[in-house]
């Protein structure tokens, strides 16, 4: 008498069939994504195709298709990454350094780390409202009868505008605070790959807490940080929503401080000065408004703005890919 | 003759160092603080006023006929019910979740069981390409190309139904393709986590592939898998760009309550324009609005709602992760 089941050999081959369709279909819902992104590039591409040149890059909004530009966008942008990084790199190292060097492990800490990552899934539209009550509306109320200040630098007197109100201050001081928890996570993350051997060893030759931190640890994590703040910024560039709240302007055409080549950086100090508080458009925003417009032509002339604005992120990217090739290879704990 | 203390001394270097801590402890509250104000504003114009003249909007306008009024018109009639921009949401975050849970599950599978590590290298940085397109990128081609070249002639013109220039469809897809980067790697994370003595077990039974990953680890990555579906549902609510450029702007009733079984088709109106919260926060709050108005308030009263679902929701889904990691490590 056998024990064997007649049926195996038929339900095994049934089984293995099953395996086979379920590999196929979860290799073919990976792809999905892939697919996605190939036919998004490819359309983008194809529509900008025309209106991607040297004109539409050095040129203004126009309401003419084929003359618009997105100079004032280019700059706008530029100007919202210098100074959202000037807020936001420092105090989220700081929180940081704070949060994995410093803290016991108390209630305050495990407060703080909630609140962060609970701050990270806060839909940006809200940061938008927050911005706009609290840097546009309440320090413009104040800052209102505050006369412009003027600095005397010997040749030129430079005049400083009070600058809140519908600014690049505010919407920087805004978008800092968007992308403050997701560079904190992201520098604890390198922290944390930070052996603690190499905090002992300092630690026990003498150094004291804050020297071991300044020259072993954050050395040894820059790399790390670098990264996760170049991918934060290269999120924060192509954020729309809050801007819109705080108020971009969406036909402007003048670049923030009248400068409109990397040459006037130098060359126009008076510019410079008045730069946060000069009105503003970015690339995403301005994206934005071409795709709004029902005039056919102006799809195309957005899909280019896109093109733009995508090779500023791939070289973000890129650079952070770097980093992380560069001097990943030479760190070997 | 110079002697060790042990005492403690005041000296620079003790100053400096406890600057340097409660600089650092500065940093850290700085996002508590954002927390709070992002709470004290929202609730300063939408629930009660704290300056003495402010009148904030419940308290003018009816909490109840807000959560359960099916008109919005807050700009030239009178009419505050939030359910049309409720539904809009739910229709959109409803179109993405059917969209991009399933795909981002089964990617997430395939990449824990299936993948060798060569394929993993080329999908992940893909996924991760994927991620970070701007949302705005992915709201232009919703409403220049998905509409046009995809959802009109297929279901407009082949299959007969009326179809808008802005529609949920379109709307809801995008984002649902947004969020598959999200759901896969929040549950590739969680699926790889799941101890290899379950898969072992199961092989040496005698398991196919498909057995192990279906009928074993799933099961037992389940909580950690609803928890990345809550925190992409809830970014597929929160997402403003994609689905105010390409599901419209205009507030109406997209669920209907069906009156006879023969306007079924009447109860989801995917294919028409809709109006979701976070459109209606972009739309006004970027126009000229009297910053005195009960119109401005409303955007608040939208935020405050929005900023409370989607912060339950990550909440949620934080507390369940919080108790997959302790059942597996």
């Amino acid at each position: 008498m056998s024990l064997r089941d007649p049926n195996f050999d038929a339900q095994l081959k049934r089984r293995h069939l099953i395996s086979k369709c379920f590999e196929t279909l979860c290799f073919l819902s990976t792809g999905i994504g892939i697919v996605v992104l190939s036919v998004l590039l490819a359309a983008v591409l194809w529509k900008a195709w025309g209106y991607l040149d040297w004109q539409f890059i050095t040129s203004h909004d126009s309401i003419y298709p084929e003359k618009a530009g997105v100079l004032a966008g280019i700059w706008g942008t530029f100007w919202l990454l210098i100074f959202t990084g000037l807020f936001a790199i420092p105090i989220s190292i700081g929180a940081a350094l704070y949060l994995e060097e410093f803290a016991k492990d108390s209630w305050m800490k495990k407060i703080i780390q909630v609140n962060i990552s609970n701050l990270a899934g806060v839909p940006s539209i809200v940061y938008g409202i927050l911005g706009l009550t609290v840097f546009v509306r309440f320090f413009d109320l104040v800052s209102r009868d505050t006369p412009d200040r003027f600095i005397n630098l010997g040749l030129v007197e430079i005049k400083i505008p009070v600058p809140f109100g519908n600014t690049i201050l505010s919407a920087s001081m805004t978008m800092a605070l968007l992308v403050l928890p997701i560079i904190i996570i992201a520098c604890q993350e390198a922290l944390r790959a930070i052996p603690p051997s190499l905090r002992h060893a300092s630690l026990a030759l003498g150094a004291t807490k804050w020297q071991t931190i300044r020259h072993q640890v954050l050395p040894a994590a820059l790399p790390g940080m670098m990264t996760g703040v170049i991918l934060a910024m290269s999120r924060a560039i192509g954020e729309t929503a809050p801007l819109i709240v705080v108020g971009a302007s969406a036909f402007l055409l003048q670049t923030p401080g009248g400068i409109d080549s990397p040459v006037e950086l130098l060359t126009n100090p008076q510019g410079l000065a008045s730069v946060p508080s000069s009105n503003y458009s970015c690339l995403p925003f301005q994206i934005y408004n071409f795709a709004k417009d029902p005039r056919e032509e102006f799809k195309s002339v957005a899909a280019a703005a896109i093109v733009v604005l995508l090779v500023i992120l791939l070289i973000m990217n890129g650079i952070a890919v770097l980093i992380r090739h560069r001097f990943g290879k030479n760190l070997r704990w | 003759m110079s002697t060790t203390s042990l005492k403690k001394r005041t000296t620079f270097r003790g100053l400096w160092e406890s600057f340097i801590v409660w600089a650092l402890y500065a940093c850290a509250t700085i996002s508590i603080l954002t927390t709070l104000t992002i709470v004290l504003v929202l609730l300063n114009e939408a629930v009660f006023g704290f300056g003495d003249d402010k009148i904030a909007f419940f308290q003018e306008k009816s909490f109840w006929k807000f959560i359960s009024g099916t008109e919005w018109d807050p700009q030239y009639g009178d009419f505050f019910g939030v359910l049309p921009l409720v539904t809009g949401t739910l229709i959109t975050a409803g179109i993405a979740a059917l969209v991009g849970l399933p795909v981002g599950v089964t990617s997430a599978v395939y990449m824990s069981e299936y993948a060798s590590p060569k394929t993993r290298s080329f999908i992940k940085p893909s996924l991760e390409i994927l991620a970070g397109i701007p949302t705005v990128v992915y709201g232009y081609f919703a409403l220049a190309f998905l509409t046009p070249y995809i959802i009109k002639p297929v279901l407009g013109d082949w299959m007969g139904f009326q179809v808008g220039t802005f529609n949920a469809l379109s709307g809801g897809i995008v984002v649902g393709v947004m969020i598959i980067p999200m759901v896969s790697s929040l549950s590739e994370d969680v699926l790889r986590s799941v101890p290899r003595s379950l898969r072992e077990g199961a092989y040496a039974l005698g398991a196919t592939k498909f057995d192990v990953s279906v009928k074993v680890i799933i099961p037992a990555a389940l909580s950690g898998i609803i928890a990345s579906f809550l925190l992409a549902i809830s970014r597929a609510i929160g997402e403003t760009m994609a689905v105010t450029l390409a599901a419209g702007n205009r507030p109406v009733m997209a669920l209907n309550f069906p009156t006879s079984l023969g306007d079924l088709d009447k109860i989801i109106q995917p294919l028409d324009q809709v109006q979701t919260m976070t459109a209606y926060i972009a739309s006004t709050s970027g126009s000229d609005v009297d910053p005195f108005s009960v119109e401005y308030q409303s955007i608040y009263a939208v935020a405050l709602s929005l900023f409370a679902v989607t912060l339950f929701m990550n909440i949620l889904s934080q507390i369940i992760l919080s108790k997959f990691r302790e059942a597996y490590q």
